[in-house]
């Protein structure tokens, strides 16, 4: 039997990859045949951007900049491309706020300063989750269970933070829009947190919340939403796949042997990524049965990166042809596409 | 990112520590011609393990540690280890502090990576505090020093969640990233690769509260299994076993933090050797480090409130050298020669790395103290010649 992909030349990067939950960003830029990368080392931001007969690359880094830098530089916890209708931005989340960039990383539109104590609590302060939702929001989540709304306007910096979600208790670790560009579903946005609870939310000037569906005690690390379903990575080595607004679950898949790291949908075919620190990566097929209401997982294909806790996986085009890979202490990201 | 990394830190690299310090003394205890060295004994090694633990497990220090604070640099925490070292009568030569501080970090890079769960961390740590307590249990202050901060331990820890832990993990493993300096006993057990990565498997049991992969299984809307398939998960991994124990003493289940040094393996004299090409040193932040005063506080408040413990025939210059400094080449575990080193050590004026100037002073106490000899001078002075001889 073929396999199903190959691996391709690595790109490389500036410095190696932390351990951070989706420690991968991939944007596709198709009218220059290019696609960028991002990945977060410390307090650094590794962006490449590949032209894709991989031949060129060029490297950019940035660093967390806050407004007076006194003490020691700031830990970023991820770093991701919102695409918007009329743009696309670069947010960093750091240990001191939230950053946002034009696409190519080359100015900073926007710095929001997360509340930090004056003397240092046992609760750890930093923003996490990024997600980009309809024509112009964009949300971030925070330690404190906070999911901050940011409304955009198509051009220029004029960013202003239009609403605080307050329904988490833990720390959000990751957030995802609907990104299967139907426009039939209700639910905009799901949002996932430390105590393995997803809030499902409906955009707009005030958002609503539509439905809480309630963790297990474990972190849930990654999370998508597609066509009406939310799928889950868990800190278990367990995805789960809910009906966002019932929270009726569907299926429970025992997926990884260690923590699930990383989820990522290619939405046009509905191939879901999943990568853990068990080195593994796994390449499943979602399909849904409308008649039914019924949501199909088919297991695809494994790929064994060695030695490697993975800690960001990304489809690098709608289709799921390719994906790209990291893991921590590499300096490469790794690239394979189907055979 | 996490402010609860420095307990840990502290107690999981002096652990290696005192692994190694002690594991050196019983090889030259060994290996030792009793007769021209006038009787390096047990008492001896013990003694300078009970300073070191009293020291580590001192209850203001642990205090200190406990508050909420960011990750300390790699300069800053070798000081602290270098000084907690050096309460006892043993100097460290900086080269032979560079090579243990290699080992020691390696070792703990090695446990928290491998840690099937972040909270399995704490197993790691436990184990440390146990195998400590047994190296010291003729002291019962010290094991009851040592009880104390586990309970402290204990009741820091244990409320916090898996995500949590994540985070102490994810920030303890930004302070070790990129470190792959090849360690010869990792080489030789195959659980660290030429290039430096640890070795990962695919096999074996899956964490306590894990699932074995493979399986899916589909729910009807009433929350009722509907059905069930495999999948080939690629690996080989069997079902859990049972969950170490977080109390203050039982069986952790994890290997993780035990000695590693204790056991010998054939033909190997020198298990601790670090090999001399390393990889880069990551160095964690390289802006002045502002936080850098607060960590100096701390130090000046452990050498404040300690009793400063009185150099014997201090020459300033009874420095160690734990391992020689001639080879230049791979230490190959299976030659088993000890080097002969010269008696008389090069004396360094090690230069002071800390701006502190109380601390530059109270570490002067160390260099100038006149000899008020406690206890048997003779043998303090032996053992410190011993020790250039490792």
């Amino acid at each position: 039997m073929a396999k199903m992909y190959h691996k391709e030349k690595s790109i490389p990067i500036k410095s190696s990859a932390s351990a951070l939950y989706n420690n991968l960003s991939v944007l596709r830029i198709a009218p220059r045949c290019l696609t960028y990368f991002t990945v977060v080392h410390a307090n650094v931001v590794n962006m490449v951007s590949a032209s894709w007969d991989g031949l060129n690359y060029s490297h950019r880094q940035l660093q967390s900049k806050e407004g007076n830098v006194t003490t020691s530089s700031s830990l970023i916890m991820q770093a991701a491309w919102c695409v918007l209708p009329s743009r696309d931005l670069l947010v960093l989340t750091s240990q001191k706020g939230i950053q946002m960039y034009e696409s190519d990383g080359s100015i900073m539109v926007y710095w929001h300063a997360l509340d930090t104590p004056e003397t240092p609590t046992a609760k750890a302060v930093f923003a996490r989750g990024i997600a980009a939702v309809r024509d112009k929001y964009i949300c971030v989540g925070v330690s404190s269970g906070s999911v901050l709304v940011f409304d955009v306007p198509s051009k220029g910096s004029n960013i202003t933070l239009s609403e605080v979600l307050e329904e988490h208790k833990e720390a959000i670790t990751d957030m995802a829009s609907e990104c299967s560009g139907s426009l039939e579903g209700i639910a905009d946005l799901v949002s996932a947190d430390d105590s393995g609870l997803l809030c499902v939310w409906k955009s707009g000037e005030d958002f609503q919340l539509l439905n809480k569906i309630p963790g297990f005690d474990t972190s849930c690390s990654s999370v998508k939403l597609w066509k009406g379903t939310v799928i889950a990575g868990y800190g278990t080595g367990q995805i789960r796949l809910y009906e966002a607004i019932t929270g009726i679950l569907h299926a429970e898949v025992n997926a990884h042997a260690r923590w699930i790291y990383t989820l990522d949908i290619a939405p046009f075919t509905g191939l879901l990524l999943s990568a853990a620190e068990d080195s593994w990566v796994r390449v499943w097929h979602l399909s849904l049965t409308p008649e039914t209401n019924s949501v199909e997982i088919e297991h695809m294909y494994n790929e064994c990166v060695t030695d490697t806790q993975i800690c960001g996986a990304k489809f690098c085009d709608g289709d799921g042809y390719a994906f790209a890979v990291t893991g921590y202490d590499l300096s490469e990201i790794i690239r394979y596409t189907q055979a | 990112m996490s402010q609860r990394t420095l307990p840990l830190l502290i107690i999981n690299l002096g652990g290696e520590m005192i692994y190694i310090l002690d594991q050196r003394l019983r090889a030259q205890d060994e290996n030792d011609d009793k007769a021209q060295r006038g009787g390096w004994t047990e008492d001896d090694r013990k003694r300078v393990m009970n300073d070191i633990v009293g020291t580590m497990f001192n209850k203001a220090f642990l205090e200190e540690l406990l508050r909420p604070q960011d990750l300390y640099t790699h300069r800053a925490l070798r000081t602290v280890l270098t000084r907690i070292a050096h309460t006892s009568i043993m100097r460290l030569k900086p080269a032979s502090m560079d090579k243990l501080y290699d080992l020691m970090t390696m070792a703990f890079k090695y446990q928290i990576v491998l840690c099937p769960r972040p909270q399995d961390l704490l197993l790691v740590t436990f184990n440390h505090t146990d195998t400590i307590k047994e190296l010291v249990k003729d002291n019962p202050s010290l094991v009851n020093q040592i009880n104390e901060a586990q309970r402290q331990l204990i009741e820091v820890y244990t409320p916090l969640s898996d995500g949590e832990f994540q985070l102490i993990r994810h920030t303890l493993l930004v302070l070790f990233q990129d470190m792959q300096i090849r360690i010869s006993i990792f080489l030789k057990e195959k659980i660290q690769n030429p290039n430096g990565h640890f070795v990962l498997q695919t096999a074996g049991p899956v964490p306590h509260g894990f699932e074995v992969p493979g399986l899916i299984r589909w729910f009807n809307a009433k929350g009722r299994e509907a059905r069930r398939t495999r999948f080939p998960s690629g690996g080989s991994y069997t079902s859990a076993g049972r969950q170490g124990s977080f109390d203050l003493s039982g069986d952790r289940v994890t290997l993780l933090g035990t000695n590693m040094y204790s056991t010998p393996s054939p033909g190997d004299t020198d298990p601790s050797s670090s090999s001399n090409s390393r990889g880069k040193l990551k160095q964690a932040d390289t802006t002045p480090n502002l936080l850098a005063t607060e960590e100096l506080n701390l130090l000046a408040k452990l050498m404040g409130g300690m009793e400063v413990r009185k150099l014997l025939n201090v020459d300033a210059g009874f420095r160690v050298n734990l391992w020689t400094l001639d080879q230049e080449e791979d230490i190959e575990i299976s030659e088993g020669t000890e080097h002969q080193s010269s008696r008389v050590i090069n004396i360094q004026v090690t230069q002071d790395r800390l701006a502190s100037t109380e601390l530059a002073r109270i570490a002067g106490e160390f260099d100038e103290e006149e000899s008020q000899t406690e206890g048997p001078g003779n043998k303090g002075d032996d053992l410190l010649a011993m020790m250039d001889e490792l």
